[in-house]
């Protein structure tokens, strides 16, 4: 088969151009690494590319959250080019290392966080074979490298010589590393309903989407994503107001830049894993299979399908950024290691046991029993929640009464307000 | 099999290209203007005092510690997960009783107070 440019651009198209490729010059070694490296390079590029665009719609989302109108100057009346005019500022900014800090660890760390947030980029499947690589173990896989970024944040706080972004450093080996337990644990029920860690595989098991067949741990998922992306309520790795900046305060120009982007493409990985492990990832009621003429549109409509569902999820993450405050940290700790973990740890058993009983019957019938098996634990859960929190309500309370009879007794004062 | 690890071999190598790529234009691009006021590490505004490469709180080493436990331990419930169809009660019991080994950690941190944040 010779090369056909209406072909070729017909295979671009339906995004089957790599295929195409492999049928014209062969199924050789030599042509797979060149494919893979031209998928690199088109994974990574789309990720820094896609965090210009990230950056002007949090902005604006959340300007009209606060009742603001957002960038609305440089690019046009909405203000399109504000992040490509910021980016170029940073380029020009000077490049400083500070005196005191480790000059390898300090220059190391916008390094490495931005290579983990784009590696986890290589098992997400964007459309029908549009994935980097179908690893059998990719669930798995994104987890050992989303763990680097705890390693990069701690390369830059301890780095840079300096308290608060110690302190920064801390609190997010604190939040980071407890809230990889419930992330862990919650994407065990996806890989036990679809009986399979490769993201190509969950999506094909999910006949109907696991956020209907388990939603708690959905829910459990996505509130230990918005930590581990150090996302509010959960930002206390970066809390402007408490420790300036956190872990990045003493970096400048383009490596501050790096941290940020690295804080918007793992975001928008997680809500595109959201999207594959439980709403189905690019599938919608078979139209990533639709084929017309002899164009395999399928493909296409695919990708479309899993930027709409990613995008949602992204959304919603400015959406809570815009609207909850921050949590303090021991309400941080407490609530993930006294709720969230022992509730995934139950709801694990739960799942596990319920689908050995219902396991060979029909899909509908497995949907409902993990439906109200995951509806029963949520329930329990937020009542012994409630419980708990109006008996802290009531110690709290207490405490409060006896420090005012403390203090108002000696000056024989009362005091009638309150 | 070895194949899929190609492209994620080749993608840890190319990788470090994308973020060193910025910082190394804003290194060429940016003025070079250094004096040591500049170079102090910024705090407060009020010059720094003592190093901060110090002893820190055990508290936050705790977390590490019980983190850990839970990060190896889970581990070994990936792969029960993913091969759930071929396990016979027997091994579904293991596995069950393994998260409950799992759960008596975690209660034994808690009795012992070790989840308080002093």
């Amino acid at each position: 088969m010779s090369f056909n440019l209406v072909e070729f651009l017909k295979s671009l198209v339906s995004l089957t151009v790599f295929d195409y490729v492999r049928q014209v010059w062969g199924d050789t070694p030599g042509v797979e690494i060149v494919l893979d490296i031209i998928g690199v390079l088109v994974v990574s590029t789309f990720c820094l590319l896609i965090v210009i665009f990230l950056i002007w719609l949090e902005r604006k989302v959340i300007a009209r959250i606060q009742d603001r109108i957002g960038p609305n100057r440089v690019g046009g009346r909405y203000g399109l080019l504000q992040t490509v005019a910021d980016v170029l500022k940073l380029l020009t900014k000077e490049d400083i290392t500070p005196a005191g800090a480790d000059k390898v660890a300090y220059n190391l760390a916008p390094l490495t966080i931005v290579m983990a947030a784009l590696l986890m980029w290589a098992v997400m499947p964007f459309a029908p074979g549009v994935i980097g690589v179908d690893l059998n173990v990719g669930v798995f896989y994104v987890m050992a490298v989303s763990s680097v970024s705890v390693v990069s944040l701690l390369l830059a706080g301890w780095g840079s010589n300096n308290k608060y972004a110690l302190l920064g450093a801390f609190r997010s080996v604190a939040q980071l590393v407890s809230y990889e337990v419930p992330m862990i644990l919650s994407l065990l029920i996806p890989i036990l309903l679809a009986r399979s860690m490769s993201t190509e595989q969950i999506i094909a098991a999910q006949d109907v989407p696991f956020i209907i067949m388990a939603p708690l741990s959905a829910l459990i998922f996505f509130i230990s994503a918005l930590a581990e992306t150090g996302r509010t309520p959960f930002d206390l790795l970066e809390a402007e107001s408490e420790i300036v900046a956190g872990f990045h305060v003493e970096y400048g120009g383009m490596k501050f830049g790096m941290f940020f982007l690295a804080e918007f493409v793992s975001t928008l990985f997680m809500s595109g894993l959201f999207a594959t492990l439980y709403l189905g990832g690019y599938r919608f009621f078979g139209l990533e299979n639709l084929v017309i003429g002899d164009m395999e549109i399928g493909r296409l409509l695919g990708l479309i399908v899993f930027f709409v569902k990613m995008f949602t999820i992204y959304f919603i993450f400015i959406w809570i950024r815009g609207t909850l405050p921050r949590v303090r940290v021991d309400q941080l700790l407490n609530f993930n290691w006294k709720f969230l973990v022992p509730v995934t740890l139950v709801l694990i058993l739960v799942v596990a046991i319920l689908d050995k009983l219902a396991g060979g019957a029909g899909i509908w019938t497995r949907t409902v029993v993990q439906l109200v098996g995951n509806g029963v634990v949520g329930l329990v859960a937020l009542e012994l929640m409630r419980r708990a929190a109006r008996r802290y309500r009531r110690e709290q309370e207490a405490m409060v009464m006896t420090r005012r009879e403390l203090a108002s007794a000696p000056a024989e004062v009362t005091v009638s307000s309150h | 099999m070895l194949t899929d690890w190609q492209f994620i071999a080749l993608f840890v190598v190319l990788s470090p290209i994308f973020p060193a790529m910025p910082v190394i234009i804003n290194h060429l691009l940016g003025p070079k203007k250094p004096n040591p006021i500049k170079q102090q590490t910024y705090e407060c505004g009020i010059e720094t005092v003592g190093d901060s490469w110090v002893q820190f709180k055990v508290q936050y080493y705790i977390y590490a510690l019980v983190f850990v436990i839970f990060d190896i331990e889970a581990v070994f419930l990936f792969p029960i997960a993913a091969a759930y169809d071929q396990l016979g009660l027997f091994a579904v019991g293991a596995a069950v009783l393994f998260i409950f080994l799992l759960g008596d950690g975690l209660a034994y941190a808690w009795g012992r107070g070790v989840l308080e944040w002093v």
